[in-house]
């Protein structure tokens, strides 16, 4: 009985935590929906498709800004997804004992540094060479979109390298612990089957693929949300472009900059529904996520599972 | 030994100091707003503080406009804003709001030209142009010819503004709006305007930062600012023709010339104003109270603070790159200051 009682006791109050949880959520998804109502009132879904964003005259579209998160945060996963497996893979399957240790505390290291450090070394260091790279950038490459206008420095190039940087602790130390947490029998299996160290890591990688993929949006998550580096660093010019040289803005960038010096209503009231932006295509890429690593683990648990991988069976 | 004893002495110093200033009638004062004049208004509460010790006035710089909020909200018991409120602002607040300037401040153009060692010269519609995006070479005409004799490179400008909303981008605009008609219609004034054209830096130390690194880029910055950073800076034509560089002199000058026309509520923009060697950058900064305000021992505790502000308060200022607000001005203000129900 007494046991029972205890068992009821914990339940509750870990369900109350859990709860707590859910409130949270709900007041932010809430108080943020209540305070941009003046602007969503006023101006309904195209604040989502415009582009002027005029505090002065009371105009306000949020496309750039949006733009400038999306783009920049799917650069520096296309940047940093790589190299954070990169490094997961050499310090779980191939780094000597000797190194592991060393290199798992930089990238821990790495990820301990604040944001404004970033942001002036960012400034400091990495804008010169961005600049430098744009300026012997050949005429030829610069008819391409991608490398066209003018060549200030600060830009979408530098802000998806730091965003690159800055993400490559996160998903590498979770893709480390994921591909840790393979059963080793999988690596054996595929020795025994006769396959090559690369081959037996590809099994490995492939059994952890939920974790993986799990670890990049983790990474894309704090790409979205990322604040100080990026305003230092991209230029703060809301357009939209194709443009890497291009001075762009993020969502959380404009936040941070006009806030605190808002004082017309509707100006605050539409840096709020930003941040209900932010929110909502936060809460959407994650979901798209979880939608993706379910998929992929009930395929995994499908007909197929008991298989060998195929790549493994090929070799 | 020596140490023990130096520590009992402090601490039993220190328990009778608390023990004393826990009797006395301690009045803590908050404020809250503009950014721009946070090291005045600490070097002031701090000195005052010394002078009064138990009157403690804190002051969050959280940027004009949410010192306007937090005033209008009755938040905080003062407010501080670099560009004055509107009338609707003012009808939103629940009773009269008093401006006060406290010091005037200036913002200055710098610029970063490759192998161009010497000073150059601005008018507003240059600077204005430039901002537009209409001038987008250093060899412009319109720069040659104020600038008779510098070797201007034909290097495209790059346009550096502050990218968080800011009291030196409202004195920045106000002055611009003011000289070019096209600047009041495309643009208009406020504290983040839709930029033509340029990139963003944030804070005086980022447009600086991107000003010294960025070759053929101009911008501006505070005064203090690159007075303290010893960064160069170009003068500006006044409305007598004159080109004055902005420096403590020039900006008091710029609020002696606003006395004679001062509104009532002192809310007025003294960008370009009329006179001999003023600098046409410049403005005052506001401190905002409240007519009638509901805690008394506080509003006695600041009036009481403003009236040493505005006097010996003032002395303070040319130190932090600040000038003091003129004698005329202060003469006005302590009638309003008279207002203030206590």
């Amino acid at each position: 009985m007494r046991k029972k009682g205890g068992d009821l006791g914990f339940r509750v109050a870990t369900g109350l935590f859990g709860l707590v949880l859910i409130a949270i959520v709900g007041a932010i998804a809430f108080e943020l929906s209540r305070q941009s109502l003046p602007t969503i009132e006023k101006f309904g879904f195209s604040f989502w498709r415009t582009q002027t964003w005029d505090p002065i005259a009371g105009e306000f579209g949020a496309l750039p800004f949006i733009w400038g998160t999306l783009y920049s945060s799917i650069l520096a996963l296309l940047i940093a997804t790589p190299i954070a497996l990169g490094i997961a893979i050499f310090i779980v399957e191939l780094a000597p004992d000797r190194l592991q240790r060393p290199l798992v505390f930089l990238t821990e290291l790495l990820a301990a540094i604040p944001s404004i450090v970033y942001g002036l070394w960012g400034v400091f260091v990495l804008v010169p060479a961005v600049r430098w790279l744009e300026m012997s950038m050949p005429d030829t490459l610069r008819q391409l979109p991608f490398f066209s206008g003018p060549r200030p420095g600060v830009g979408m190039l530098a802000a998806a390298l730091i965003l690159a940087i800055m993400v490559i602790p996160f998903t590498s130390s979770v893709a480390r612990e994921v591909l840790k947490s393979v059963p080793p029998a999988q690596r054996e299996g595929a020795y025994a089957l006769g396959a090559t160290r690369l081959e037996a890591i590809r099994a490995a990688l492939f059994y952890a693929r939920t974790g993986i993929l799990g670890a990049v949006m983790l990474g894309f998550g704090r790409a979205l949300g990322e604040t100080m580096a990026v305003t230092m660093v991209i230029g703060n010019d809301p357009k939209v472009t194709w443009s890497l040289f291009a001075p762009q803005y993020t969502m959380a960038s404009v936040l941070a900059n006009e806030f605190s010096e808002a004082a017309d209503p509707l100006h605050v009231s539409a840096l709020v529904e930003i941040g209900l932006v932010l929110f909502t295509i936060t809460l959407v890429v994650n979901l798209l996520s979880r939608l993706l690593i379910w998929s992929m683990a009930r395929s995994a648990r499908g007909p197929a599972a008991g298989a060998a991988d195929p790549e493994v069976a090929a070799a | 030994m020596t140490s023990i004893r130096t520590i009992l002495a402090a601490t039993t110093a220190c328990a009778v100091a608390l023990g004393a200033s826990a009797f006395a009638q301690n009045i803590q004062i908050n404020g809250a707003g503009a950014t721009f004049p946070n090291p005045i208004y600490s070097k002031w509460f701090d000195e005052y503080n010394k002078l009064h010790p138990t009157i403690r006035i804190n002051y969050q710089s959280v940027g004009s406009g949410a010192g306007i909020q937090q005033i209008t909200r009755q938040t905080v018991f003062f407010g501080a804003t670099d560009g004055p409120m509107t009338n609707d602002q003012l009808l939103a607040a629940p009773g009269k709001v008093f401006h006060f300037p406290t010091v005037l401040g200036a913002v200055v153009p710098v610029y970063n030209i490759p192998n161009v060692r010497a000073e150059l010269k601005f008018n507003g519609q240059l600077l204005a142009d430039v901002f537009l995006g209409k001038i987008t070479k250093w060899n412009d005409p319109a720069i040659a010819k104020l600038n008779a004799g510098v070797m201007l490179p034909a290097t495209d400008i790059t346009v550096v503004h502050r990218s968080d909303g800011s009291g030196t981008t409202y004195i920045w605009v106000d002055y611009l709006a003011k000289v070019s008609p096209e600047w009041k219609k495309r643009v208009g004034v406020g504290a983040s305007p839709n930029w033509p054209i340029g990139i963003g830096g944030k804070g005086n130390e980022g447009v600086a930062g991107l000003v010294t690194q960025t070759p053929g880029s101009i911008g501006y910055v505070e005064l203090i600012y690159a007075l303290q950073n010893k960064i160069s800076y170009g003068p500006v034509q006044n409305m007598t023709g004159e080109f004055v560089k902005g420096s403590v002199e020039s900006v008091t000058a710029a609020a002696a010339g606003a006395v004679a026309k001062m509104p009532a509520d002192f809310r007025v923009s003294i960008t370009n104003a009329e006179g001999k060697g003023v600098y046409p950058i410049s403005s005052f900064t506001w401190l905002l109270l409240y007519e009638n305000p509901k805690d008394k021992a506080q509003a006695k505790a600041m009036v009481d603070f403003m009236k040493w502000a505005l006097s010996d308060g003032q002395k303070f200022a040319p130190a932090l790159g600040y000038a003091p607000v003129p004698d005329g001005v202060v003469k006005l203000e302590l009638a309003q200051l008279a207002k203030i129900k206590v």
